[in-house]
């Protein structure tokens, strides 16, 4: 069993509003002079450690705790699972 | 006819004792606060799911009470007709938990907002067992308190929604961004209800010096005449 270091990453769907990221573009980052930013999305990351055999493994072991705990709320959200080192 | 009303406790709870109040001081009700541990709640004729921010809201609010083991009992009990009330973080808590659909979102504002709103009365008085002693097109005044109160739910579920008549109470003047001004939704059967507002806060009249009414009292009433205790109201 090897440690491996798995992302997940929780965006809502592009339809859903984001008042924050809004806020961001139009107010800091925008009124900064960064004008070739059309858009901010802003989104929830959770950095996980995870042992498992391999990297496969491991990434599946949080796919399915993603699902079976609802670390994100499928009404609102979409849930993207990487395996970043291990 | 005696009735017992059970009010779960998370840890983070903080209008359980809120609630107490109003069904042991004001209706004169058996009441008992329920640890959220326990996992039989057998002889209970109503179960509350109260406000306030159960685990801190961490990850999102409600999601981390939805799997505390008394939430297993109270989707059986659900699931056999016991009327379940969620209040505010109780409402999360019945989201989170599939009892009733959609999500919950941040304010529009991204802010906390605490204040008195109007709100309209959608379905007939037979719809749920909360709504007894409420009328379809009635005005009640009832204060939210919420930072994510902004309700969602997509397309197709909000039509079902509005053919089963599930959606009870809308904001006269939504405050938070909720789609189609939604503040209050029952399941199909009408035995679940979650409510943004906390019609616990409208209930006695010490606590609402500007003679806003006591209409959240009708909440908690209907629940008696629903279940045939109609001389406490």
């Amino acid at each position: 069993m090897v440690k491996h270091i798995v992302n997940v990453l929780i965006e809502n769907k592009p339809y859903i509003s984001d008042p924050e990221g809004d806020t961001i573009l139009k107010d800091l980052v925008i009124k900064g002079g960064y004008t070739n930013v059309k858009s901010i999305r802003v989104a929830k990351m959770l950095k996980l450690e995870v042992e498992a055999n391999d990297p496969k493994e491991a990434e599946e072991i949080v796919k399915r705790l993603c699902d079976d705990l609802r670390l994100y709320n499928p009404v609102l959200s979409v849930c993207k699972v990487s395996v970043v080192q291990g | 006819m005696h009735i017992k009303v059970g009010i779960v406790v998370f840890p983070g709870s903080n209008c359980d004792r809120d609630v107490y109040h109003v069904f042991k001081n004001i209706l004169k009700v058996d009441t008992e606060l329920i640890w959220h541990k326990r996992d039989d709640l057998r002889g209970f004729d109503a179960i509350i799911l109260p406000g306030g921010f159960a685990y801190a809201d961490r990850l999102r609010a409600g999601v981390i009470a939805a799997h505390s083991p008394v939430m297993q009992e109270v989707k059986r009990l659900a699931k056999d007709g016991l009327p379940i009330l969620g209040i505010c973080n109780g409402f999360q808590v019945l989201v989170e938990s599939e009892l009733l659909p959609g999500a919950f979102m941040r304010n529009d504002t991204l802010r906390f907002i605490c204040r008195w709103v109007s709100l309209r009365v959608n379905v007939d008085s037979k719809r749920s067992p909360f709504t007894r002693l409420l009328s379809n097109d009635q005005i009640l005044n009832i204060p939210i308190a919420n930072q994510e109160g902004k309700y969602y739910v997509d397309d197709d579920t909000l039509n079902l929604m509005h053919k089963n008549r599930q959606i009870v109470l809308t904001y006269t003047n939504n405050p938070n961004g909720s789609l189609q001004s939604i503040a209050c939704i029952c399941n199909e059967q009408g035995n679940v209800m979650g409510i943004m507002p906390h019609p616990e806060r409208a209930s006695d009249p010490m606590l609402n010096p500007l003679n806003y009414g006591n209409d959240g009292l009708l909440i908690f009433k209907s629940l008696l005449a629903y279940l045939g205790c109609d001389h406490h109201a």
